[in-house]
């Protein structure tokens, strides 16, 4: 079993959490992981992507390889096409359809979208809304964990468990609201 | 031991710590920070080790060694720019008797991901003449760690771990070991070896020397440095060093019959192993993140008939960051394709300062001073304010190194442009442009040096700036800048009518002047907010 993602956005949208919690949750079941980051200048508002990649087998390259990632999970419609050459043919784009676009040649809309409906799996997630019905647009990032949780290689109850740990310190609210969050993007993403 | 997932800088603080730290000193700097960071944390939980920010690479540097002259083991850690601060106390110290383990973890940042260069920190291993291990796994990169403090004391000269920014910022499992136990505090019993008069130099200089041939045995039979299918009667080989090994283990299965390889994963290189594997082949391909430092090397010691293929050669690009696909088609497989669109091209995504950063509007005023000013000249310095000089600011024309804004606008203006402005932070002006001003005090260049004071070294994730910035005024006004020429502002937008008319009839000033513009990175803000909240829940 090899299971490459690619988690992309920008700066702030929480690239990072959901990778960790992706991470840890197939750690606790026994897979290898690698983790790979981008920290500093391209934090600021740049196209942020982490490199997560989970197997059976030890894991050479922190990098994955042209045409092997399984998924590419994106915070942003614009960023969940800049890595489409590392994604295998049988490979789904999920992503949120909130945009940020805070540069001026942000592309339009609705070609956007178009474009990424018609790649060959594509899911579309309305998470920020989602969110929001959850009880906080910060939990944005685990509406796509949960819409993510149907294709990655591990369950539910680990995915939970791992949000409830990030989560611990701020507080039961905050836990109950991820935990909300997650399953509403569960369930976007179940009739898709 | 325990097992667990770390960074790559994460797995080099754990290492350090379970070989006897006593203490550890750095100024942050991508993709180094996260060495001191977790060894901050470390201390605050455990008491020990010792783990400070310092004002910048060579007092870090500096107070390193003393740890070391006192017997015990220090950490001092740098980006690769940073090495170059701190080049003048390394490269000394490996002329001293080293006495408690020093171990010097720089990280290269191949592909300037965020960096001003792409420089190799192997060859001032070897230019200094000291040891340098290079990890390709987390796991080494903790087991080397432990162990180059071992090898600091063994051959009394300072260790270096090269870390490059792909193994610094990813995780990956580590098992540790046994925690080793501080060494006891013991001065150095040979204190004339670190006097480095001529007499003492010229001595310890050949010491070093002669130790070198100890030094290639050790590299030439540790496990770092190893071969697999040597002596099969292949033609082509292949030479990987730190994580080009794992690109190219990620490619072996599709190049039918693995072809013999060397690792190299300790330095001074190996070279009569080298030689010995280069034997019978015919082609070898030499595979390293950063400079072709060891291809160059093999052009030295292996005959010329044997074609050596790397990053000068042209077989592998000359510049940027290694990857799989990079060395597969280096290893003349077929590349491979991901999901294509005919005709994608997409914009990219610059970073950019914060919406509502103290910066931007720092930048604003500055921009509406200088507007009737056609010579007008701003250095500036590195750090989040750098931002600048993309749109909508485009307010900044330089960024060379750390304290080079003040500097460059010393010479721009001797030079004869009007009105010259040095940009520069408030941590940054404490690592290494106060000196710079000093230059400009004493001939009253007329200049004006602008502080962007965001309380904080916001870039690496907001680290504490050395000195709270309440005292930089104090601090600028005692080295003698005249007190009407001295102006601390807060940048914020209600002021930006009040801080543009200062900062004008400043820059019209036919001499030195200084502005401090203060107001608390937002991140930082953030970040203390959310501290409290978890404190006080
Ligand atoms: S991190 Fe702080 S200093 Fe940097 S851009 Fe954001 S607000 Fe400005």
């Amino acid at each position: 079993m090899k299971f490459d993602i690619i988690v992309a956005g920008v700066g702030g949208q929480g690239v990072l959490s959901v990778s960790a919690i992706i991470a840890s949750s197939a750690m606790h079941e026994g897979l290898s992981v690698k983790q790979s980051e981008v920290h500093g200048m391209s934090q600021r508002g740049g196209e942020v992507q982490a490199n997560l990649r989970l197997s059976d087998k030890p894991i050479a390259s922190d990098l994955i390889p042209r045409g092997m990632a399984s998924l590419v999970l994106s915070m942003e419609p614009l960023e969940s096409l800049r890595y489409l050459p590392y994604l295998s043919d049988t490979g789904t784009v999920l992503t949120s359809t909130d945009a940020v676009t805070n540069f001026a040649s942000y592309p339009e809309m609705e070609g956007l979208l178009a474009q990424i409906r018609a790649l060959p799996h594509a899911i579309l997630i309305d998470a920020e809304r989602l969110a929001r019905q959850a009880g906080s647009a910060r939990a944005t990032n685990m509406v796509m964990v949960g819409a993510a949780s149907h294709l990655l290689p591990v369950k539910l109850e680990t995915i939970e468990h791992f949000v409830r740990t990030l989560f611990a310190a701020k507080g039961t609210k905050v836990v109950e609201t991820n935990l909300k969050a997650l399953a509403a993007g569960r369930e976007a993403a179940a009739s898709r | 031991m325990s097992e667990m997932v770390l960074l790559g800088d994460e797995a080099v603080a754990l290492g350090a710590v379970h070989a006897g730290l006593t203490a550890a000193y750095a100024y942050p700097g991508t993709p180094s920070t996260e060495i001191t960071e977790y060894l901050i944390r470390y201390q605050r939980k455990h008491g020990r080790p010792i783990a400070q920010w310092c004002a910048n690479e060579k007092t870090a540097y500096e107070e390193a060694l003393g740890v070391s002259f006192a017997g015990r083991r220090a950490l001092v850690s740098m980006k690769h720019v940073g090495l170059n601060v701190a080049a003048d106390p390394f490269m000394n110290s490996a002329l001293i008797s080293i006495n408690g383990g020093l171990v010097v973890a720089v990280a290269d940042d191949p592909g300037m991901h965020s960096s001003q260069n792409e420089q190799d920190s192997r060859l001032f291993a070897d230019f200094a003449r000291v040891i340098c291990l290079e990890p390709s796994s987390h796991q080494q990169a903790y087991d080397m760690t432990r162990e180059a403090f071992d090898l600091s004391e063994r051959f009394q000269i300072p260790i270096m771990i090269r870390l490059v920014t792909r193994l610094a910022h990813s995780r990956g499992n580590v098992t540790a070991g046994e925690p080793r136990a501080e060494n006891p505090v013991a001065k150095s019993a040979t204190p004339a070896s670190w006097i480095l008069l001529p007499a003492n130099a010229r001595r310890q200089w050949r010491a070093l020397l002669d130790r070198q041939p100890e030094m290639r045995r050790y590299t030439a039979s540790c496990p770092h440095n190893t071969v697999t299918g040597a002596g099969s009667p292949a033609e082509f080989g292949v030479i990987t060093t730190g994580l080009a090994r794992n690109y190219y283990i990620e490619n072996l299965e599709d190049l039918g019959i693995a072809p013999p390889h060397l690792h190299v994963g300790a330095y001074p290189f190996p070279a009569d192993a080298i030689r010995a594997f280069v034997g019978g082949l015919r082609r070898v391909l030499v595979l390293e993140e950063g400079y072709p430092y060891l291809e160059r090397a093999l052009r030295g010691i292996v005959p010329p008939a044997v074609d050596i293929q790397g990053r000068e050669s042209g077989h592998v690009p000359p510049d940027g960051e290694l990857n799989p696909d990079i060395v597969r088609t280096s290893l003349g497989l077929e590349a491979r394709r991901g999901l294509m669109i005919e005709g994608l091209t997409l914009p990219s995504r610059p970073p950019q300062l914060c919406a509502g950063c103290p910066h931007g509007d720092s930048f604003h005023a500055m921009t509406a001073a200088l507007a009737g000013f056609p010579n007008a000249v701003v250095t500036s310095d590195i750090g989040c304010y750098t931002l600048g000089a993309l749109p909508p600011y485009s307010a900044i024309q330089s960024c060379v190194c750390m304290g080079a804004s003040v500097g460059m606008a010393k010479g721009a203006a001797e030079a004869g442009l009007h009105p010259v402005v040095a940009v520069i932070g408030d941590s940054t002006f404490l690592h290494s442009g106060v000196t710079p001003l000093l230059d400009a005090i004493t001939e009253d260049t007329p200049m004006t040096l602008l502080i962007l004071d965001n309380k904080t070294v916001g870039m690496t994730g907001g680290q504490p700036t050395i000195r709270p910035s309440s005292q930089l005024e104090g601090l600028v006004r005692g080295l003698g800048i005249p007190a009407d020429h001295l102006h601390v502002l807060e940048a914020h937008p209600r002021h930006d009518a009040h801080n543009t008319e200062v900062l004008r009839r400043e820059f019209e000033h036919r001499g030195l002047s200084v502005v401090i513009a203060v107001r608390e990175c937002l991140e930082t803000i953030k970040r203390g907010k959310q501290e409290q909240a978890a404190a006080t829940a």
